[in-house]
């Protein structure tokens, strides 16, 4: 499909790729460092096929898109770590309901009111749940501008497949951001309202009901496994990662989001002074590539963790790994960003004391 | 090997920092290469300064966050105090002349000053003083080509600003011309 290049900051590709799916709705609330999304989204308004509306709050907002999910809609709504907390108790009503939307989190530096620096604190918000009670989002974790906009349908495709709520979970700085970003065309994404919404009872069926409520255990028991087997699924069909050289690497970093692409940077300098430095970056934070970690750490002689936060993915890489090598961890947080020579002094150290201790 | 260039644009906000990265980015992405513009934002923003990183590159860009610069170009003295150390070795120092009160000492990089707010005034248009310093730059860092970089300008001029082209092509020439006449100063 052809696809038009521009030079666009993360929000705003975001938010035109969220028209081209065919967006028909999204209810928001303002706040720094993702505003730029509804801003452009109310330009575009007049010109083009899909509603905004800006909530009273995130409480408000996320009941709407709750409401607009269940008619069989194609909605969204993004915010920022504090007003995504607000989000959580809707969320899980979305998934318990079992209803596709798109999320996206452009998160900063926390916790509290925080600042509005880019982080990647709210990594086990996103992919531990969140809300209350035993359910997952599908969790994407761009690196990049044209990702922002393309992680967009993905999103989209994968929520309506498996009946649930899906997640960007970017930041700060990737939503700030200019690169050049190749736009799908309008209406590469067809969509149609499933037979489940509740779109008006005819005479001909059953009404359509949704909710969260069951008071019977047994019943509320039975919605858990309908999701539980949705989960496993996602984990066998949807896990998407990118492998960057790890398959001769002594030292494999781990890394998501932005964190990704200044590790990138570290293991190409790295490389340059003959250390044998790779990376593994999760695209899907839940489906998490779990057997590709383990795979690798059959053959890595050690890892090294990198997230902007005190630690929270590196839970995940050591489970994947078992124990079966170490797993070192290097993280900066409250909005500061790691430098690529910043990594890079910590490769070299671990590669000083473990790897040639080793040999 | 491949090639990548990394550049720091910092001032005053006001003085069009951002919108100058936004075009070198721009003629980027219309010459074909790889791209990312990354502004300051929040705290320091609102002290008053700006800076954009701006990384033009034969492939991909890893990180968009550096801390080391090929070249800077600088229009305030808060951003050459922080900015002049972070120039690698034989890299490129532009610096707007009057802003900046004390000039950099390096030795071992090419300072290049320019009175931009000085020829943007004969201009009779302030606001050029940016694309003069851009058209210094591109003369000694040709990354990108003239023609693209004036295809750029009306992708980041909003459109009620676009009768300003030709003047703000004019401001660029002006630019290549004074960095000309520096150079051969220098040397």
């Amino acid at each position: 499909m052809e696809r038009e290049i521009r030079l666009m900051k993360g929000n705003e590709a975001m938010a035109e790729a969220a028209i081209r799916a065919g967006m028909k709705a999204y209810f928001g609330y303002p706040i720094t460092p993702q505003s730029e999304v509804m801003e452009y989204l109310f330009e575009q308004m007049p010109k083009r096929n899909f509603k905004v509306l800006q909530a009273e709050s995130e409480v408000a907002a996320i009941n709407m898109i709750y409401g607009a999910a269940g008619s069989g809609a194609r909605v969204m709504t993004s915010s920022s770590s504090p007003g995504m907390s607000l989000m959580q108790e809707g969320i899980s009503y979305i998934a318990a309901a079992e209803l596709p939307c798109l999320l996206a989190n452009i998160v900063r530096g926390g916790p509290g009111l925080g600042t509005i620096q880019p982080s990647q604190g709210d990594y086990f918000q996103a992919v531990k749940g969140g809300g209350h009670g035993d359910y997952k989002l599908i969790v994407l974790a761009p690196n990049s501008v044209q990702e922002m906009a393309d992680f967009v349908f993905d999103g989209f495709k994968l929520a309506e497949k498996f009946r649930g709520p899906a997640m960007i979970l970017s930041d700060g700085a990737l939503g700030q951001m200019m690169e050049k970003v190749a736009l799908l065309p309008e209406g590469s994404l067809p969509h149609t309202v499933p037979a489940w919404a509740a779109t008006g009872k005819p005479a001909n069926r059953p009404p359509n009901v949704i909710t969260s409520l069951y008071i019977e255990p047994e019943k509320m028991e039975m919605i858990n496994h309908t999701l539980q087997a949705k989960y496993k699924q996602l984990q066998k069909e949807e896990v998407r990662y990118e492998d960057y050289q790890t398959e001769d690497a002594d030292i494999v970093l781990t890394a998501f989001g932005l964190s990704s692409r200044i590790c990138q940077k570290a293991v190409d300098l790295a490389r340059e002074q003959g250390i044998k430095a790779g990376l593994l970056r999760p695209i899907t934070l839940f489906p998490f590539p779990e057997k590709k970690i383990a795979e690798i750490a059959e053959t890595a002689k050690v890892f090294l963790d990198v997230e902007m936060n005190a630690g929270q993915m590196v839970e995940d890489v050591r489970l994947a790994v078992n124990g079966k090598k170490p797993v070192y961890f290097k993280g900066r947080m409250g909005g500061i960003i790691p430098s690529p020579e910043e990594i890079l002094h910590e490769i070299e150290q671990i590669s000083e004391q473990v790897l040639s201790y080793q040999n | 090997m491949y090639h990548s260039d990394e550049i720091i644009l910092a001032g005053f906000g006001g003085q069009g920092v951002l919108s100058m990265g936004q075009v070198l980015s721009y003629a980027a992405i219309i010459d074909n290469k790889e791209t990312t513009w990354m502004p300051s934002y929040g705290p320091e923003m609102r002290g008053g300064t700006a800076n954009c990183i701006v990384i033009v590159s034969d492939r991909r860009v890893s990180s968009p966050i550096i801390t080391k610069f090929d070249s800077g170009i600088i229009l305030n003295q808060p951003s050459m105090e922080k900015f002049e150390p972070a120039i690698k070795k034989n890299g490129f120092l532009f610096y707007e002349e009057s802003t900046v009160v004390y000039p950099p000492t390096r030795d071992d990089i090419t300072i290049i000053k320019i009175a931009a707010i000085h020829e943007a005034e004969l201009m009779k248009k302030k606001q050029v003083a940016n694309m003069i310093m851009l058209g210094a730059f591109l003369e000694v860092k040709p990354i990108v080509t003239m023609d693209s970089v004036l295809k750029a300008l009306k992708k980041v001029l909003p459109e009620r600003h676009h009768h300003l082209i030709p003047l703000n092509e004019q401001a660029i020439l002006r630019g290549k011309e004074l960095a000309l006449q520096q150079l051969h100063l220098t040397i």
